[in-house]
């Protein structure tokens, strides 16, 4: 069975040191999000956030700039933590934080039923089918 | 690896004042080395993101972790894609990692989604089963697409449906993942499918 390596594995080599992002993604889940790993709201990977201009009060230190500093357009959460380079999970608690006092607006994302009988909007797929044909 | 970028990357509109688009997301699935990355990477219009999940919290007392090395190992990359289809509609590409144990991730990752484009090598064809397994089992709706490698063996889509095993209806296309406008079409083919009413499980054929 062929085992998937991790990105960072796979660039390095397996023997490759831990240093530099190897290390940093070591030490960041529990400093950055001061030890918790579950957020104080659901965010989904396509949750969009949206800095509102509002200073996050009583929220401090460069993870939470940098996140905020990420969020001027509407952005999904996979993309603030993949900029960040945090795991997801601790994207999602420093977002919940920055919701919680106001700094950011969040949108959950669209309800799309993908059950064995779905009821997706048709013109959803027709805006987005007319989309990708734009770009042929 | 060779990108031929064959179609016109459109910047996004954002400003500030602007609502929120609606985000909507596609899954790319395949074996190991099926060309997930490549196929996401050219047809996004940025370079392909990467998120990480801590795979110890998530998936804690279900899955298998025996294959994972060691504790630096817990995390599993995603990589992801963007296509700006206008002001109101941002579509994602998520490639997702094959193997059975990340299926906890699929679970979230296929939670809303539009349908998955499942990547097979006909070199390797029992490496896209388990995508196709997940997909039916969780009713998300998807194409196959048989990645053209150089050198593989030209398999007609009916042999590759008969192989798979697929359900009839299922569109079976040939593609070349590391063009984009190949992977565009793809994607433009999945939203087709999507528009095709669902065939109910319990239906007796149509007769004529």
């Amino acid at each position: 069975m062929t085992v998937l390596l991790p990105r960072r594995q796979r660039r390095s080599g397996p023997d490759a040191p831990w240093i530099d992002d190897g290390a940093g993604h070591l030490v960041r889940p529990y400093t950055v999000s001061k030890g918790r790993t579950r957020p104080t709201a659901h965010f989904d990977l396509m949750t969009l956030v949206r800095a509102t201009g509002r200073r996050p009060a009583g929220l401090q230190g460069p993870d939470y700039d940098r996140v905020l500093g990420l969020c001027d357009g509407p952005v999904p959460v996979a993309e603030v933590a993949a900029h960040t380079r945090l795991p997801a999970a601790v994207t999602k608690v420093l977002l919940a934080d920055l919701v919680a006092c106001g700094a950011l607006t969040a949108r959950a994302p669209a309800a799309v039923a993908a059950g064995p009988a779905p009821r997706t909007d048709r013109d959803l797929l027709e805006a987005v089918l007319h989309g990708l044909r734009q770009r042929l | 690896m060779d990108f031929v970028n064959d179609c016109d990357p459109r910047l996004r509109t954002d400003a500030a004042s602007e609502p929120f688009p609606t985000a909507l997301k596609i899954l790319v699935a395949g074996g190991f080395g099926a060309g997930k990355t490549t196929f996401v990477g050219v047809v996004s219009e940025i370079e392909p993101l990467s998120t990480e999940e801590l795979i110890t919290q998530l998936s804690a007392g279900t899955d298998d972790l025996s294959g994972l090395a060691d504790k630096a190992t817990t995390t599993v990359a995603m990589d992801f894609g963007r296509i700006t289809l206008g002001p109101e509609h941002v579509l994602y590409l998520f490639g997702t990692p094959g193997q059975h144990r990340f299926w906890f991730l699929w679970d979230e990752l296929s939670h809303g989604a539009l349908g998955a484009v499942v990547l097979a090598d006909t070199r390797r064809l029992d490496r896209s089963f388990a995508a196709v397994d997940f997909f039916e089992g969780r009713g998300v709706r998807f194409v196959v697409a048989v990645n053209e490698f150089d050198g593989g063996h030209r398999y007609a889509p009916e042999e590759v449906r008969a192989a798979l095993d697929l359900a009839p209806g299922i569109p079976v296309l040939r593609c070349d993942a590391r063009r984009c406008a190949s992977g565009t079409r793809v994607l433009a083919s999945l939203v087709e499918h999507l528009l095709t009413p669902v065939p109910a499980l319990t239906a007796t054929p149509e007769l004529p």
